[in-house]
């Protein structure tokens, strides 16, 4: 039976010839125009609620296994975004996919037009391992709400979670036009082949380059959601305790600071530098107590590879240094303590690449507008943040520096109003998704524009004239008379 | 900027206009504005110095030049002076409350440094219009306009820094090795006028910088003409769509025409007395019709027709002129499907009409290819028409006449899939090149205490309740819980 040949090339061992009867699959799915009814779109996303809700346990466990990721985590971030984002896409979609009048030009009179929102067709969606649920899910509904049919890669570093969308996924979705393949290197290469047409890739630059130069031999359109290193500029100006609090919270209570919109690296004034970091220290230790590799309130890091990276950031001697805080570090457990830097010199590895992990240095200048230098100086990071109280430089913040977004006197929260695109800019990304963004970004916009048999302007066929020449100038010009003249059969020919 | 214009060269331009972007005057509304109303000066002043060039370059008729190129460009200078504050504006949107108190805005930024690539058959317009949207949007912008149309381009390299400032805009002429050595460097945003096969070389070197793009490519437009219409109209909209639009030189005139067995011959008919009403008994002689742009085109499109089991089916035309480039409007009926003119995009006066049973099988035929840049219904059928807008993709539709959509800027203007990606015009021109930040903004009230570690099974019920949008856990948590616990 079709379905049953087609069940085989979820898994391992998914190779070209097992991508193409995939896509194939989808293809034939997604001709039978079963996903450009309401009904299914909104069938899929309700099996989706359905699944959140009765896998909850399962989810969070599957997080446990993969990072350690506390509970509270699981649930804040990966559980209750993708369940809400089901919520909003099911409330807004039939307004989504309304077709918009626009006005028309005179120079078409009479005429209506509208812009028709229509799927692209067989969407590719792979996903990242730090949010491996919500990475997985959220492009998936947006691709749904927006009548495609879809396959989704999930991460292979995060195992159980993968494992569990394989298992539960095609239980409350339609398998003729939503399909999990898992894998890693060979089945992605496999799967990016083939021609998509979208492909929505979370990761990083490095892999977001392959993804595009595969996607150039189809011209399939691509999001890429990356990342880059988010900057926190602290100004002196602040309540200082709810700051530490705020940051401490996006940087280590975000997957101990495994996150693309982790606050990566502060930035401060010489002068207001000592007391950030005292107040810095002292909520890490409310937080996480003075045993922090005990604390089950920590993810720890995802692999062994990774755990070597950035205790290898901290190898430099002018780096490790510069440790004012934490540094403990268990590689049985691949725990690492949450660890202050003050000072790293501008050229060090740690200050070059996105770190991904529960390091956080800090650097001074002088001024805080040497700060704003600093930042542009780098690669346009996924996000930026500003604690101050001072609206301008609230302002001047918002104005001089770019990135995917933005965010005043907190860290991470942008990310959960469904009312903001969620996307970065340069090496964070291109594209941008959540709420109506994400029907968009699977959406083509289609001009449609309608006349009827009336409304003649003789004016506009050859044998070409001057008369005519200069009616229709005046038309394009928006003139009522030359609209006039032109409906009413001027010139005579 | 010419000859010699190497990967170093290349270099120093974007150097300096990366330069210029940082110092922020491309960022004020007055210095967009102010570099708009020299572009439509531009064109005013010039006019009869551009449609020179364009007659040059394609022979193309006083009336084109000024209705499809002049007209259009000076339209969107206007109409995004008139916009653009407003485009400029951050727009402010919701906030949940999870988030309060706060505030949340959209804010539209220039990418940066951006390339604009354009194209021989519009090469004004298709130069003109992206840069407008650039400027608009507050990039700094290098143009390089098409080599195939060298009179358009030498026109642009010699008057547009007349009147734009130079320390942000340039112009850069040149043929592959220029266009390389542009590739290669680090650009905000590349816009691409053109054919797949370079859309795909311009998407492969956008990737080493992870450069986004707007590829505005072409593809097979196909007309479906239903019995149900009035025959005299559309035949006079279909002729103007094609011929009247560059000698069929467009990414957007009609390729193919495909209708009922049954109707075909009376289409054939009006077609033909409309083409000659149009253009005379002797085409090849009519000022009214661009000549094909150069020898190695109109090699293309003879090679078309000469195909075998081609050349039999032309039921009108035919005639060429190969020292003048001109071929004139050539009508064919049932050209096999597997000829060359039905698998490759024809941007020509050639114009194969298919002919099936029942029209309904027209959508499988429109569907079995790559999705064209338009697709074209006639009809009076509120039915087949909605049936038509809902089962075929293209970039976009327009029912019962050809080509116009282009001159609505409400209306954005772009491919999918083979046709390519992203769109611009109006305000989507200014969107094409901006990118949209989404700003979140806090004090330092409203604190959650639950949001902190260590987490415990109380605090996670409370943010649960909050987040499912319960008032009472909100104002516990802001209210009730600071008094009694001291976190």
């Amino acid at each position: 039976m079709e379905n049953g040949a087609e069940m085989e090339a979820v898994g391992g061992g998914c190779d070209g010839a097992r991508a193409a009867v995939l896509v194939a699959g989808l293809r034939r799915g997604f001709a039978s125009g079963r996903t450009r009814s309401y009904e299914w779109r909104a069938a899929q996303l309700k099996g989706i609620a359905r699944m959140i809700d009765d896998k909850e346990a399962e989810i969070m466990a599957a997080l446990h296994d993969d990072l350690a990721k506390p509970h509270m985590e699981s649930y804040l971030h990966e559980i209750s975004l993708a369940k809400a984002a089901c919520t909003f896409a099911l409330k807004e979609m039939k307004r989504w996919m309304k077709p918009k009048k626009v006005p028309t030009s005179i120079t078409t009179f009479p005429s209506s037009a509208e812009i028709v929102s229509e799927p692209l067709g067989v969407v590719l969606v792979i996903s990242a391992w730090n949010y491996p649920f919500l990475l997985s899910i959220d492009p998936v509904i947006g691709a749904i709400a927006a009548g495609n049919a879809v396959a989704l890669k999930p991460s292979e570093v995060a195992p159980a979670t993968s494992s569990l969308f394989a298992t539960i996924l095609p239980n409350y979705t339609d398998n003729s036009c939503v399909k999990v393949v898992e894998g890693s290197t060979p089945e992605t290469t496999a799967l990016l082949e083939q021609k998509w047409d979208k492909i929505f890739y979370t990761g990083s630059g490095k892999v977001g380059r392959i993804v595009m130069t595969a996607a150039a031999k189809h011209l399939t359109p691509v999001a890429l959601e990356l990342g880059g290193k988010c900057p926190v500029l602290v100004d002196s100006n602040v309540n200082v305790i709810v700051a530490t609090k705020r940051i401490a919270v996006g940087k280590w209570g975000c997957n101990n600071g495994q996150a693309c919109i982790a606050p990566d690296y502060i930035l401060t004034t010489k002068s207001f530098a000592p007391t950030l970091v005292d107040a810095m220290k002292r909520t890490l230790e409310k937080f996480y107590g003075k045993d922090p590799l005990e604390s089950s309130d920590l993810s720890r890091i995802v692999n062994a590879n990774h755990f070597r990276r950035l205790t290898s950031l901290l190898d430099d001697e002018k780096v490790s240094g510069t440790i004012v805080y934490g540094g403990q570090q268990d590689e049985k457990r691949l725990k690492i303590a949450p660890t202050l830097l003050l000072d790293v010199p501008h050229d060090s590895l740690i200050m070059k690449e996105e770190i991904f992990g529960p390091l956080l240095p800090i650097i001074t200048f002088n001024e805080v507008e040497d700060c704003m230098d600093f930042i542009n100086s780098k690669a346009k990071p996924l996000a930026a943040y500003l604690f101050t109280k001072d609206k301008k430089l609230e302002e001047l913040f918002v104005k001089t520096v770019s990135a995917g977004g933005m965010l005043i006197n907190d860290t991470a929260l942008h990310l959960a109003n469904p009312h903001l695109p969620f996307g970065g800019v340069g090496e964070s990304g291109i594209g941008a998704y959540h709420g109506k963004f994400s029907f968009d970004s699977f959406s083509h916009k289609k001009a449609v524009l309608s006349r009827g048999f009336s409304g003649e302007a003789p004016a506009r066929y050859p044998p070409y004239t001057p008369q005519k020449q200069k009616i229709l100038r005046g038309l394009i010009n928006g003139s009522i008379i030359a609209l006039l003249l032109a409906i009413l059969g001027w010139p005579r020919d | 900027m010419g000859k010699g214009f190497d990967g170093a060269r290349a270099a120093d331009v974007v150097a300096e206009l990366r330069e210029t972007f940082r110092s922020g005057r491309t960022r004020s509304l007055q210095w967009r504005a102010a570099q708009l109303k020299a572009i439509a000066r531009m064109i005013d002043e010039n006019e009869a110095d551009i449609t020179a060039a364009l007659y040059n370059d394609l022979a193309k008729p006083p009336t084109e030049s000024i209705l499809h190129e002049i007209a259009l460009a000076k339209e969107a200078c206007l109409f995004a002076l008139k916009k653009l504050k407003r485009w400029m504006k951050p727009r402010k949107v919701s906030t949940s409350i999870t988030t309060f108190p706060s505030s949340a805005k959209i804010v539209p930024e220039p990418f940066g440094v951006v390339l604009v690539i354009s194209a021989w058959n519009f090469p004004f317009l298709l130069s003109i219009d992206p840069v407008i949207g650039a400027i608009a949007a507050g990039n700094t912008v290098v143009l390089k306009p098409s080599e195939v149309a060298t009179a358009t381009s030498s026109f642009i390299a010699k008057n547009l820094p007349h009147y734009v400032d130079n320390s942000c805009i340039r112009v850069v002429e040149g043929s592959i090795p220029e266009a390389s050595a542009l590739l290669e460097q680090k650009w905000d945003k590349i816009f691409y006028t053109g054919s797949a096969r370079v859309g795909r070389i311009v998407m492969a070197a956008a990737v080493k910088h992870l450069t986004p793009l707007v590829l505005e490519l072409g593809g097979k437009c196909p007309v479906l003409v239903d019995s149900n219409v009035d025959i005299k109209v559309a035949a006079k909209r279909i002729v103007v769509g094609k011929w009247g639009c560059n000698s069929g030189q467009a990414c957007i005139a009609p390729d193919y025409i495909i209708t009922t067995k049954a109707f075909a011959p009376k289409l054939v008919d009006a077609l033909k007395i409309t083409l000659e009403k149009f253009y005379g008994k002797d085409p090849l002689g009519s000022a009214d019709l661009s000549r094909i742009v150069n020898s190695s085109h109109f090699t293309r499109l003879k090679n078309l027709l000469d195909e075998d089991k081609v050349s039999g089916t032309i039921v009108h035309g035919g005639q060429q002129d190969e020292k003048h480039l001109k071929i004139a409007p050539t009508l064919l009926l049932d050209v096999p499907s597997d000829a060359s003119i039905m698998k490759e995009e024809i941007f020509g006066p050639l114009l194969p009409i298919i002919t099936v049973d029942d029209l309904e099988h027209s959508f499988d035929v429109i569907n079995s290819k790559p999705k064209p840049l338009a697709a074209y219904l006639f009809t009076k059928d509120h039915k087949l028409e909605k049936k038509f807008v809902k089962t075929v993709s293209a970039g976009g539709m327009l029912i019962n006449d050809a080509i116009l959509q282009f001159t609505n800027p409400h209306l954005p203007f772009g491919g999918v899939g083979e046709s390519g990606m992203g769109s611009y015009h109006g305000r989507f021109s200014f969107d094409a090149f901006s990118h949209k930040k989404a700003v979140l903004s806090r004090c330092f009230l409203g604190e959650i205490p639950m949001r902190y570690p260590p987490y415990t099974p109380l605090k996670q019920k409370v943010l649960r309740g909050l987040i499912a949008g319960n008032v009472l856990p909100l104002l516990h948590a802001l209210v009730v819980w600071p008094a009694h616990k001291k976190v």
